[in-house]
């Protein structure tokens, strides 16, 4: 229902050399002739219904650049994304088509909080914001379809009438997932859903996730640095540094029998 | 002004009259007509020809210094200085009354430069210029009806980013105005928007009405004049063509509503169709009263008049119901609800 070939995006401006001056080989993502940084290049996968896809890599490893990529949230330098929802390149979509696909076919659950969600605005009202952008003009409907989503995120619902900033940060992040999964997408893309929340929140965010993903069926890309994480949701997983990916495969494959070096370095050095 | 203004001439004055009457200046002779000079009548006439062809759309426009402060109806004033000419007859309401020391300096200077009849009839005037009230009685399609906006963009109440707001009017991106209506609801349980209702023009542009009342709002739609929207402060123009679709925003299930005034009629008229404003006594007692006071003196002279008395009593939808013995629907379908109903008055549902 995905699929990326040559996903690039590529930070600067560029010289029409970059690619080849950067990479695992040469160990950095900065151009050393113009100094462009090479955020990711040449990323290739496929994503089916349903599927989970995990994506694993060091800090400035292009995991998140590549995330907003997929979530339209900024623009690629090059490449070729095809999605069911849509036809043809969803990195040439015009603004319009990308505000639909971003409203009813992709979800995004941002690692910021504010980049996802509207502070100001209660709980209710920023997964409501999904339901009217869409079209829904039935405040008793809207208002139902919000609980919902709270209840399937284990959200309590007596709170989501206050202020979002109010919330704490595992809230946060499960009203970000209600709402990114409030037009039932076909495509959901999590950046570092855990990161930054304790431990017994964390098991209980993915567990929730892991359900609703199971139920809804919805295909997933996991971006996080947490080699837990990609184990515990990812059917398959992406090794990525410097801007490439370096290993790609079953994550139970990958967690027991990593090829490449820097793969064995990154499982080992898990804690 | 001469120099005959000077110290001098303060201390040998009885009183105020004799002091004007010592004047002797070149008059108006120095100005232009209309006050505006013509390149700026120009500019004014463009952005609103621009504005009625693209209805509802904001058109920036080189907003002049105005002898007096922006916010005070500078927009106003520009636009409707360009469209005056000597045949014109003007008139000038704030806040439903003719009146007030601005409505009174607006419309003499109008006198002054354009040399235009100047009335306190709504329907006598060709151009009307307004703060914050559509009149009561029914707009024809030869008058011009100019509103004075202090903001110009409804989506500033949801961010105060223009840049963002921009780009969302380009795409019809209105879904953070939906969320706060939404959050009106929860928070009062109805939207209660007292002003600055947002509506959408067309089909397409959202649009701050200016702080009319919400009373007023349903007269946008399909109604026989043109509105033109002007705010000098913000150098735009804005325009509601005759006969445009002006929808406010409600839910399906949260309808949009006027403002009600059970039980209460004007203290001074008796009318129970228009906007009532409540208003102190000497003896510090309340009552309300109707807002547009031209048409209250008028309903006092015949309590009976219709709000479409000048057109032969022709059942125009505008706003609340013209008779009032029709029960307002919101929707502003006239046609079928139209009849001999019983005592209820507007906006009671």
């Amino acid at each position: 229902m995905l699929n990326v070939s040559n996903a690039t995006k590529i930070y600067g401006q560029s010289c029409g050399e970059c690619i080849d001056h950067t990479g695992p080989a040469v160990g950095d993502n900065q151009c050393p002739v113009c100094g462009s940084v090479v955020a990711c290049a040449d990323v290739d996968f496929g994503l089916h219904d349903g599927e989970v896809l995990g994506i694993v890599g060091e800090s400035g490893s292009g995991k998140s650049s590549l995330a907003e990529i997929l979530a339209l949230d900024s623009d690629a330098t090059a490449g070729d994304v095809r999605y069911d929802a849509y036809d043809g390149n969803l990195l040439e979509t015009d603004y319009q088509a990308r505000h639909e696909l971003r409203n009813e076919h992709v979800g995004m659950v941002h690692q910021h909080v504010r980049d996802g969600l509207e502070l100001d605005f209660s709980g209710g009202g920023n997964v409501a914001e999904k339901l009217l952008a869409a079209g829904w003009r039935h405040y008793g409907d809207v208002r139902e379809r919000v609980e919902d989503l709270f209840r399937e995120t284990e959200v309590p619902v007596s709170r989501m009438d206050d202020a979002t900033e109010t919330y704490s940060g595992g809230m946060q992040r499960r009203v970000q997932i209600a709402k990114a999964i409030a037009n039932d997408p076909g495509l959901v893309v999590l950046d570092e859903p855990t990161t930054g929340l304790d431990v017994s929140v964390q098991a209980r965010v993915l567990d929730m996730f892991r359900r609703l993903q199971r139920e809804q069926d919805v295909a997933t890309v996991v971006v996080s640095h947490d080699l837990g994480v990609v184990r515990l949701l990812a059917d398959r997983t992406l090794v990525m540094r410097h801007g490439r990916v370096i290993e790609s495969g079953l994550t139970d494959r990958i967690m027991e029998d990593p090829h490449h070096e820097y793969t064995q370095t990154l499982i080992n050095s898990a804690i | 002004m001469t120099d005959k203004c000077g110290v001098a001439a303060v201390a040998e004055a009885e009183s105020v009259d004799d002091l004007l009457d010592s004047v002797t200046d070149d008059g108006l002779t120095g100005y232009n007509y209309a006050y505006l000079d013509e390149h700026t009548k120009r500019e004014v006439r463009r952005a609103t020809l621009s504005a009625i062809a693209l209805p509802g759309h904001q058109v920036p426009f080189a907003s002049r210094e105005m002898p007096l402060a922006r916010g005070w109806g500078t927009g106003g004033i520009q636009t409707s200085l360009s469209l005056l000419g000597p045949d014109d007859t003007f008139k000038v309401i704030d806040q439903g009354s003719d009146e007030s020391v601005n409505a009174a300096n607006i419309r003499r200077l109008a006198a002054r430069t354009a040399n235009v009849e100047t009335t306190t009839d709504a329907t006598e005037a060709s151009v009307i210029q307004t703060r914050h009230r559509i009149p009561e009685e029914v707009l024809d399609d030869d008058q011009i009806l100019v509103l004075q906006v202090p903001i110009t963009d409804p989506l500033r109440r949801v961010d105060g980013s223009d840049d963002a707001n921009r780009r969302r009017h380009a795409h019809s991106n209105y879904s953070k105005m939906w969320v706060a209506l939404y959050e009106n609801v929860v928070e009062y349980g109805e939207i209660k928007l007292s002003s600055r209702y947002p509506v959408l023009v067309g089909d397409r542009y959202l649009m701050d009405p200016s702080p009319i009342p919400r009373w007023d709002v349903p007269k946008l739609d399909d109604a026989d004049n043109l509105f033109l929207f002007a705010a000098g402060r913000e150098a735009r123009i804005y325009a509601v063509p005759p006969h445009t679709e002006v929808e406010p925003l409600a839910f399906e299930d949260r309808q949009f509503q006027v403002e009600r005034f059970p039980e209460h009629a004007c203290g001074n008229c008796g009318s129970e169709d228009t906007f009532l404003t409540e208003v102190e006594t000497d003896d510090g007692g309340r009552v309300y009263a109707c807002n547009d006071a031209s048409f209250c003196e008028k309903r006092r002279a015949d309590p009976s008049l219709s709000k479409a008395h000048h057109r032969n009593g022709d059942g125009h939808t505008w706003g609340p119901p013209t008779d009032p013995s029709v029960p307002y629907e919101s929707d502003g379908d006239s046609g079928e609800n139209r009849g001999p109903a019983g005592p209820n008055r507007g906006g009671d549902e």
